[in-house]
């Protein structure tokens, strides 16, 4: 396993969020690049470096920048999603506490590359102490003329998980409830008071000053053909080094466990890994054991790599509280525009309390199973879906423990 | 009782209507600038909020009773938020709801707060407390107080 550090690359140094050392160690030097060349060249270069989305999806990034018109009356906004409240999900905070200035620098070449003007930065209401230090960093950067051209404001959020899905949080920054919008047939920008607009994960445009500095090889060199680059991979749960680790895609599953994260806690067997945030299939230590950390290999075994935020769980650990706590947490996250979404979160969370309770039948793991497929596919947004991926995942692979609790 | 913004904060509501496209995007900066100001959103404040983000008080309404963080009524004592979701249930934070039960506090269960790498976690004033046993919880309650 090689050390990678694209995005990560100064987050052990001391101060490394004022714009002083970011400067002493290449901060914003790519901003030099811009008078090479054209915002149609940078769009190509990310295009080329197959960039993808790092905030869950994986999408392509090139492509959705090229949907932004490069000639209108119309502004154009970026808006960078900084919601990040997956669960199993810390990354995006590393690089807004440790790095600020990368994801400024991302900013600037972004909104060169798509004509934006202004960045917004919607951020989770929980995240105020992280808030204030990307704050200092922009007014920093304001006073070193850095932000002359294009000005970025801080947008928060107040606890609503699924403002991170791109339309609800443009949604929420309209000063309406997030509520997912429907999604277009044909491929278009995203709007923000019927102005287009962009929206990227943190860690996405972050990415974006390596390639255009560095070249699209470069950034090709890391990962796999079809998922190209590096990703903030994280741990937590029964882990005996839980934290952030930057890593090429590709990477064996077990070695990033056992060498970055020192293997199981207190020398405990594996059991199970939900492996990119709770949202993504649960999978079993058997499966783990020949996966790589990529898009496409989870995908295959039905499962997503999501925003790469592993949980962990141990040989003690109940698979059925495990996934009572799931749904716990979607039913109280369900934005309640969708019929199936908004009742069958609570539906099947009820349902798996009962079996937890003793008093559930066979039926009732059915019965689940039914919900799970009512709520596929027939909602506004992939919160009922992901929903349904979670449940059948839990019940296919461990069946004879939601048996063994009836 | 009704509601007025302080000076300081009718200055940053100015100076962000400059910042957006349209006024109705300051619904959400509003109310957190009465959240601070007063702990909470009363209906007074509502009315208030309309009139500078150009919004009916029940569109300000409707937004204020989706989002969890706000508060529509005045908060008696310290709010301790402890994630409960899984990363932090796996590392034991239903020890520490136990253990904070028995003290007098307001505990409020709220899904993750994003910091399941330092699991268990609870927030108390926008401050982040993690890595939390029983003993760090006492620490950290008698240097609020």
């Amino acid at each position: 396993m090689r050390e990678c550090k694209i995005v990560s690359r100064k987050f052990d140094l001391e101060d490394a969020h004022t714009l002083k050392v970011s400067k002493a160690n290449g901060g914003y030097r790519t901003l030099e690049k811009l008078k090479e060349y054209s915002p149609t060249d940078i769009i190509k270069i990310i295009t080329d470096a197959n960039l993808r989305g790092k905030g869950g999806g994986g999408a392509p990034a090139g492509p959705k920048w090229e949907l932004m018109p490069q000639e209108s009356e119309k502004p154009s906004f970026l808006a960078v999603n900084c919601d990040e409240s997956e669960p199993g999900t810390f990354k995006d905070r590393q690089i807004i506490s440790k790095d600020p200035h990368l994801l400024i620098e991302g900013i600037l070449i972004t909104c060169y590359a798509i004509k934006a003007k202004h960045a917004y930065i919607y951020i989770r209401g929980e995240y105020k102490q992280y808030q204030d230090i990307l704050q200092s960093a922009i007014d920093e950067a304001y006073e070193a003329g850095l932000l002359d051209a294009c000005d970025i404001t801080i947008h928060r959020g107040a606890g609503a998980y699924i403002c991170g899905e791109k339309s609800a949080l443009l949604e929420s920054m309209e000063g309406k409830r997030g509520h997912p919008r429907l999604k277009p047939k044909q491929k278009e920008p995203e709007w923000y008071f019927g102005n287009p607009t962009l929206v990227n994960n943190v860690e996405t445009i972050a990415s974006v000053p390596f390639i255009i500095q560095n070249g699209a090889d470069a950034y090709k060199a890391y990962g796999t053909e079809r998922s190209p680059g590096t990703l903030l991979f994280a741990m937590s749960g029964h882990i005996e080094r839980p934290g952030v680790y930057e890593a090429e895609f590709g990477t064996s599953m077990m070695e990033y466990i056992n060498v970055y994260g020192a293997g199981i806690k207190n020398g405990k067997k594996l059991k199970a890994v939900i492996p990119g945030g709770v949202s993504c299939g649960v999978l079993t230590a058997k499966e783990v054991e020949n996966l790589t950390l990529d898009y496409e290999a989870l995908r295959n075994v039905g499962s997503a790599l999501g925003t790469g935020g592993m949980i962990v769980m141990d040989e003690d650990t109940c698979m059925v509280t495990a996934l009572k706590n799931i749904l716990e947490f979607y039913h109280e996250e369900s934005c309640g525009q969708c019929t199936p979404c908004r009742e069958g979160t609570g539906w099947v969370d009820k349902l798996v309390g009962k079996i937890l309770d003793k008093r559930g039948t066979k039926e009732d793991i059915d019965k689940l199973l039914d919900i799970a497929d009512t709520m596929n596919g027939k909602t506004v947004c992939v919160f009922a879906p992901a929903v349904s991926t979670v449940i059948v995942s839990f019940i296919k692979r461990f069946r004879d423990e939601f048996e063994g609790a009836l | 009782m009704s509601f007025k913004f302080s000076d300081e904060n009718l200055r940053e509501i100015e100076a962000l209507k400059k910042r957006y496209p349209s006024s109705k995007a300051l619904t959400l900066p509003c109310l957190w600038m009465v959240e601070y100001q007063e702990g909470f959103i009363s209906l007074d404040a509502i009315d208030e909020i309309s009139k500078h983000t150009d919004t009916p008080p029940m569109e300000v309404y409707r937004v204020a009773t989706f989002y969890t963080m706000f508060h529509l009524e005045p908060q008696k004592k310290v709010n301790v938020q402890v994630c409960k979701t899984l990363s932090c249930k796996l590392c034991g934070s239903d020890k520490i709801l136990e253990h904070l039960k028995k003290k007098d506090v307001n505990i409020v269960h709220v899904e993750c707060l994003g910091s399941c790498g330092t699991a268990p976690v609870m927030q108390i004033d926008d401050v982040n407390y993690e890595n939390l046993t029983t003993q760090k919880v006492d620490e950290i309650l008698k240097e609020i107080k």
